[in-house]
């Protein structure tokens, strides 16, 4: 029964291969990369063993399996549902021993590229301790328990959040955390680094090695994460390295404790997940009256931004990207601290504007299928175009002048207010009238509504590149007036210079967004019932 | 009319000779006008999809004041040839007249005439029922204070007061239905096209639609429903076209297309496939 769990997650994924080529290359890549940093990171384990100290690598396969495990344990709370291959529901209505059904699930839950290079890794490592085999059966040992900690963990802690993961609300929530989370890991690790730098940098005369100087601190972390169900299991090896007996004793019954409470929570929660199937949460999201549409002219390209902005406000694929914004400057401002640089803080304004207008240039992508309604009701092309344009139009300008206020204060450059501000709304009208005009002809598939952002739909990789990449030049190109004019004003100085380049970039945008939004208009009409088609045909 | 002809000889999958009775689009390629008094009135549409012919040739009047149903197995082109009919999707060949209108020259003016209801898209589901319904008015530039009143009425009518202020995304399947097809009729079209309206719908909702329908058609307006349930259209319908294969195997009012059978039984006549086999006979108790 398990070996057919471990054929049916096989053959799904062979089924994946032959769909798309370009799905079967993103594996293979996600393979080779995943080889990679199995073979660094057993090699750099095995360099510890042999070359320093054993108890280094002790060490090391303790902190960095607590960390893995961690990973396994947090990482599908975030990412629910992106990859429900072997989701248990589906097995309800079999007949299939819940006994069988776990082991079934945990052993396939390995075969993927992560689970599989976890094996790999936990193994590999193992073999640090190759010169004393006692030690090297209690590191196999502690390897296997390592790693069903991991998988029976997560699919624990999956199983036993599953309804609430499953309420639309919750899902928002954590989606929109998790895109933040994404957006920050580089400037957050960038900082991180830096602080490491500046405090080795800060001792050159000692001539230890950075390893030195954190080494207590690792110890006492290792000494303290292998006595949590997180270390346990990994740190059995160093334990029986040291010779401690009794303290290995003690790892062991934590792991098998971990272990143990994990298969019994999975057990008692998919017990209750198999008998009671997913129902939706019951009170429904609820808003009062008209909201948007009320506070709105009644026609037509109205009714299209007052959608349009209710979206923004509830759909996360919408307010995930622009839960972004606030934060870039944050990431600006932390790259410009570590460099003492200003021109990247200076430059957020811009960049804003220019992410701003292009966010919505696959508007009708967004929309899927539920574009029908504007197909149907045969809504003009004008009243489209204009409508998707208008909330970005009231939002936009508002949200780049903040930014731009805000960097010249932290930057302390006030007198580059207005060309930045120039360049800012310039570049916020091309980009919106750029995507105006593409949205109409180019169109890629994105996740679905209700679907996570972060799930990339499948085989739309060259569709995206090559619509993302024309409007991209498109708007480098309708943009160079606005960048030409912004740089010579900040060249040049001076605040004639200044007002000049603001009122000449406002105008040349607004007259690109005139004339992008007839030409967008007019592809719409010709081409309505094509651009169903196209969304439909979205896999 | 070569033209056809070239492109008919071009069409690698051979399409099924017609039943006997029925209009041949191979032999009389398309009746030369539309009917221009027709609710609907559709000649010679043909779609392909890669290698899939979905719809061959149909060629269908609806009357206007008639109650029409469209009955067909699954993947009978049906979904293909109302999309085509009402300007959701581009024919290869072929034209549709909506009250005489050419719908695919005009498609403004005919499309305002129209309320369809598509089947197996999705709605504008972050909305809540009344801002959806409200935005279908807006959408077809109807005053506000027709759209606010048609808005309450609808929701009243299709018994989703309760649920009015409800995101669409956590409605029930039937709820869905219901708020769609009050999405297509907030403007008060003469047509109305329905691509399976009743599907998922409770048996009092539906009867509410029913009643609706009638008193619609009653008062001079036009539907136009497809549906798998034969008996629902012989008990609703005046007039009726079954299809298969993308063809238009018998149209005409209902008592002309059953005869003596009933609908369902013709139905099977026409389009075949009933397996007369020993069946599954493991399958009976034990």
């Amino acid at each position: 029964m398990v070996a057919r769990f471990v054929t049916l997650k096989l053959t799904l994924m062979g089924n994946t291969f032959r769909k798309s080529v370009w799905q079967t290359i993103g594996m293979v890549v996600a393979a080779l990369y995943a080889l990679g940093v199995v073979g660094a990171l057993v090699t750099l384990v095995g360099a510890l063993a042999y070359v320093g100290d054993p108890a280094w690598a002790g060490l090391a396969i303790t902190l960095g399996g607590a960390l893995t495990v961690v990973g396994w344990w947090i990482i599908p709370i975030f990412a629910f549902g992106v990859d429900a291959t072997l989701d248990p529901h589906r097995f309800a209505t079999y007949a299939i021993p819940r006994r069988t059904l776990l082991a079934g699930l945990a052993v396939a839950g390995l075969v993927s590229v992560p689970g599989i290079a976890t094996v790999l890794v936990a193994i590999g490592t193992s073999f640090a301790w190759v010169l004393e085999p006692g030690v090297l059966v209690v590191a196999l040992l502690g390897a296997v328990l390592g790693v069903a900690t991991c998988v029976i963990g997560s699919r624990a802690i999956t199983t036993l959040l599953a309804p609430v993961l499953e309420s639309r609300r919750y899902r928002e929530v954590v989606t929109i955390v998790a895109v933040m989370l994404v957006v920050m890991t580089g400037p957050l690790i960038g900082w991180l680094a830096n602080d490491v730098e500046v405090s080795v940098e800060a001792d050159p005369g000692s001539g230890s090695s950075m390893g030195m100087l954190l080494l207590p601190l690792f110890e006492q972390a290792a000494a303290l994460v292998g006595w949590t169900p997180f270390g346990a299991a990994w740190s059995l090896a160093g334990t029986a390295h040291d010779g401690d007996w009794a303290g290995l004793a003690g790892h062991l019954a934590v792991a098998l404790g971990t272990i143990g409470l994990a298969w019994l929570v999975w057990d008692r929660a998919l017990a209750r997940a198999l008998e009671r199937p997913p129902v939706g949460d019951g009170s429904g999201g609820k808003a009062k009256g008209l909201g948007a549409f009320g506070r709105v002219p009644f026609s037509p390209t109205w009714a299209v931004a007052a959608r349009t902005a209710t979206y923004w406000v509830r759909d996360p694929r919408y307010s995930g990207s622009i839960a972004i914004v606030p934060l870039l400057p944050v990431v600006m401002y932390v790259s410009a601290q570590s460099t003492g640089n200003f021109f990247m803080l200076l430059a957020t304004g811009p960049f804003v504007a220019w992410i701003l207008g292009f966010s919505i240039s696959n508007d009708v992508g967004y929309d899927n299928t539920a574009f029908a309604l504007h197909v149907a009701a045969g809504v003009d092309g004008r009243a489209d175009r204009w409508g998707r344009a208008i909330p970005m139009l009231l939002v936009g300008p508002v949200v780049c002048v903040a930014t731009v206020v805000v960097s010249v204060w932290i930057a302390d450059s006030w007198h580059l207010t207005l060309p930045l501000l120039g360049l800012s709304l310039g570049l916020l009208l091309v980009g919106t009238a750029v995507s105006c005009a593409v949205s109409a002809r180019l169109v890629y598939p994105v996740a679905k509504p209700g679907e996570s952002p972060l799930k990339s739909p499948q085989g739309a990789a060259t569709a995206t590149i090559v619509s993302q990449g024309l409007g991209f030049l498109v708007t480098a190109g309708l943009s160079l007036p606005v960048l030409a004019m912004g740089v010579a004003a900040l060249m040049l100085g001076g605040v004639l210079w200044g007002a000049a380049t603001l009122v000449v970039c406002v105008l040349y945008g607004a007259l690109i967004l005139v004339l992008a939004v007839r030409f967008g208009a007019r592809v719409y009409n010709r081409r309505l019932p094509e651009l169903l088609q196209q969304v439909q045909s979205f896999p | 009319m070569s033209y056809l002809a070239a492109t008919l000889g071009a069409m690698t999958t051979p399409v099924d000779p017609s039943p006997p009775g029925s209009p041949d689009p191979q032999g009389v390629p398309e009746p030369p006008r539309h009917d221009p008094s027709a609710a609907l009135s559709v000649r010679g549409l043909w779609k392909r999809f890669g290698q899939k012919t979905a719809v061959a040739g149909v060629s269908l009047d609806v009357p206007a004041g008639s109650f029409y149903g469209l009955v067909g197995p699954n993947g009978a082109g049906k979904t293909t040839m109302l999309s085509m009919a009402t300007g959701l999707l581009r024919p290869d060949l072929g034209g549709a007249w909506v009250h005489g209108v050419d719908l695919w020259a005009r498609p403004d003016v005919a499309k305002a005439t129209l309320g369809v209801l598509p089947d197996g898209v999705r709605l504008f589901d972050r909305l809540t029922g009344r801002q959806l319904l409200t935005y279908a008015g807006m959408l077809r530039g109807m005053e506000k204070d027709t759209v606010i009143e048609r808005t309450d009425d609808l929701l009243l009518a299709f018994d989703l007061g309760a649920d009015a202020d409800t995101f669409v995304v956590d409605y029930s399947a039937g709820m869905t239905k219901k708020i769609a097809l009050g999405s297509a009729m907030i403007h008060a079209p003469r047509t109305l096209v329905l691509d399976e309206p009743f599907e998922a719908v409770d048996p009092v909702s539906a009867a509410n639609i029913r009643d609706i329908l009638k008193d619609y058609v009653a008062g001079g307006g036009t539907v136009i429903v497809s549906s798998h349930v034969m008996d629902l259209v012989q008990r609703m319908c005046d007039h009726v076209a079954v299809m298969a294969a993308g063809q238009v195997l018998a149209a005409g009012t209902v008592d002309e297309v059953r005869g003596e059978q009933s609908l369902e039984d013709r139905f099977v006549d026409l389009v075949g496939g009933r397996q007369h086999s020993e069946g599954l006979s493991w399958l009976r108790g034990s």
